[in-house]
């Protein structure tokens, strides 16, 4: 089985969210990056555990610019086989599908995984556009895959409840909690990585079909206003006369 | 010249959510011009998108559609798009959005925003926002292209109605060319007729690890079936199997922005808060005035949930008695 991984890098959940050059780009600054925690934790990791118990290689793929590679390098230090970086800017996700779906056209992947979204721009938009460039079956916010010949059985969480789905030959899913478990890199997961292949290919041209014009923050929130545990029911009437929700 | 909103079906009956794309979708013809289309595959009762805005609907009715395949979905939406002229196409931030937008937008070449939280803007440049970062900012996008999707976050918007019904059409679709891409072998929905399945939900009762055990959420389901809410938890409570997953929220869970989220017994983790910060009004209960949720919370009180929430949900009772 030949899996490819789509990573992206993104700030750390705790990072503080801040722009700059007039609120057109995020402040990088002190911010640490890791591998997208759904293409870490469930694609990554799932992929590898099917890799483990019925061979095949994990091929893990980021489009962006060399600044990415020990984000990259972490990845290969969880378990992937080979690395590749499509060097562009990864500007919107159209650009991102286009470059990978050009990428693995002609390379035979039985399954391409990405995470559910990603933690900055919350998505969830790469892995049906590749799927829709390849033509291939998409099942997205997969949360359990299991592979039987060329036949996959995948679950697929909806609202209130759960689909399971049943796909021959190639596809693409979209990966969330419940596909696997995270690892922890070990030290020889470490050492090995680096010596593992990181191939760089470049970019093909890509119309720009979107791009972001300027970002903001929320106001902040008023202060809480506190109720008397003994009272609640002044809370019903907040939220009735003030707050106008009940 | 026209804007299409697909309108997701469960057993033939609109989504809610789909009442609000429509309503969007209406709007945003008012901005570009033309007029609002929906599209159904296999609905009944459509007449009443009228209230929302629809100035006609479109009513596929097609064999190849029963069971929910984002490939063969797509190609019948690019169909009717194409033989209405639609310029926008609106979809819901859902699981069935999340399966067909992206889909969509890379087969037609029509710029994508997903998750959108406003109307557009057209004034230099057709423009939306949505929400980064986990709801810690947001980002308008523009869109370039002359075709556009925009998939949008349930309950962004306060939907009018009228009493305007739509004329239904059937409309014929040309799906012999696209095979099925995979088979639907079994479909799990808490029974239809329920509180609003997540994230559609406009009252969300959550509870998190503070409630000890799943024995103890009673109270919890009282609140929920006095106001109409939905319930939803913290992920702890869902990894240990205390309730099924799908009412899990958060970061690594499902995203919500109800008008009302009460959270009881929930810390209020980043990863939580992550999820649910977009609800217009949050109260929190928790026997810790230090718990980090009461920073995010508009109303708090402080106390124990065992003896508060019995004590509110006799009070919910009473105001629902004398209000109906
Ligand atoms: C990468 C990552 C992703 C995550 N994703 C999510 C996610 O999507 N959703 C999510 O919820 N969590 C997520 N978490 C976990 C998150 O960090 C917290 O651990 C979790 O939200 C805590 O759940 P809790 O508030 O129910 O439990 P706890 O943190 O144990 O809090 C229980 C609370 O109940 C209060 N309490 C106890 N007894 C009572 C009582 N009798 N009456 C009133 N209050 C009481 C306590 O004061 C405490 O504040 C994630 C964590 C990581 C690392």
């Amino acid at each position: 089985m030949k899996i490819l991984v789509c990573i992206s890098k993104v700030p750390d959940t705790t990072s503080k969210i801040a722009f700059t050059d007039g609120n057109t780009k995020f402040d990088e600054t002190n911010v640490q990056f890791i591998v997208n925690p759904y293409d870490e934790w469930y694609a990554l990791v799932r992929a590898l555990e099917i890799t483990e118990q019925g061979g095949g290689s994990v091929t893990v793929v980021n489009v962006g610019p060399a600044a990415n590679e020990p984000t990259i390098r972490k990845a290969l230090a969880i378990g992937a086989h080979e690395a590749v970086r499509i060097d562009g800017e990864p500007g919107e996700a159209f650009y991102v599908a286009t470059q990978i779906a050009e990428y693995a056209k002609d390379k035979g992947f039985d399954v391409i995984l990405t995470g559910k979204e990603t933690i900055n721009f919350n998505g969830a938009e790469v892995g049906g556009m590749i799927a829709g460039l390849l033509d291939l079956p998409y099942i997205s916010l997969a949360s359990d895959l299991q592979v039987n010949g060329s036949t996959a059985t995948l679950k697929r969480v909806i609202e209130g409840g759960y689909e399971m789905v049943e796909v021959n030959g190639p596809f693409v899913a979209s990966a969330q909690k419940g596909m696997a478990e995270a690892r922890i890199p070990n030290m020889r997961g470490i050492m090995a990585a680096r010596t593992k292949p990181l191939n760089v290919v470049p970019a093909v041209p890509v119309d720009t079909l979107t791009s972001v014009k300027v970002f903001g923050t929320p106001p902040p929130k008023s202060d809480v206003k506190y109720i008397d545990a003994e009272n609640p029911g002044q809370l019903v009437e907040l939220l009735h006369t003030e707050a106008k929700v009940i | 010249m026209s804007v299409l909103v697909f309108v997701d079906t469960v057993d033939g009956k609109v989504k809610k959510s789909s009442l609000e794309a429509v309503y969007y979708g209406k709007k945003t013809a008012e901005l570009v011009g033309g007029e609002c289309v929906a599209l159904a595959f296999n609905g009944s009762d459509l007449e009443s998108l009228g209230n929302v805005g629809a100035s006609k609907v479109l009513n596929v009715a097609d064999e190849k559609l029963k069971q929910f395949d984002p490939s063969v979905y797509t190609e019948a939406i690019k169909q009717a798009a194409n033989s209405v002229g639609a310029k926008v196409v609106v979809f819901v931030q859902d699981s069935t959005g999340k399966s067909l937008a992206a889909r969509l937008s890379a087969k037609s070449k029509a710029g994508l925003v997903s998750g959108a939280t406003t109307l557009p803007t057209v004034d230099g440049g057709f423009k939306v926002k949505k929400n980064v970062f986990s709801g810690k900012a947001w980002a308008e996008y523009e869109i370039h292209t002359d075709e556009k999707v925009i998939s949008i976050m349930a309950n962004s918007l306060q939907v009018e109605k009228s009493d305007a019904t739509a004329p239904v059409e059937g409309l014929s679709l040309d799906l012999g060319g696209v095979n099925a891409s995979l088979t639907v072998k079994e479909v799990s929905k808490a029974a239809a007729g329920g509180a609003a399945p997540l994230p559609e939900a406009e009252l969300v009762v959550s509870a998190g690890r503070g409630l000890k055990g799943p024995e103890n959420w009673g109270m919890v389901e009282e609140m929920a079936e006095i106001l109409g809410a939905t319930t939803a938890c913290s992920r702890p409570v869902a990894d240990s199997d205390w309730r099924p997953h799908h009412e899990h929220v958060g970061q690594t869970g499902v995203a919500i922005r109800p008008n009302l989220y009460i959270a009881i017994g929930i810390s209020g983790a980043i990863q939580h808060l992550a999820g649910v910060n977009q609800s217009k009004v949050i109260v929190v209960i928790n026997k810790d005035p230090e718990a980090p949720f009461f920073k995010a919370a508009d109303y708090g009180i402080v106390g124990d949930a065992f003896e508060v929430v019995p004590k509110l949900n006799e009070a919910f009772r009473k105001f629902k008695e004398s209000n109906g």
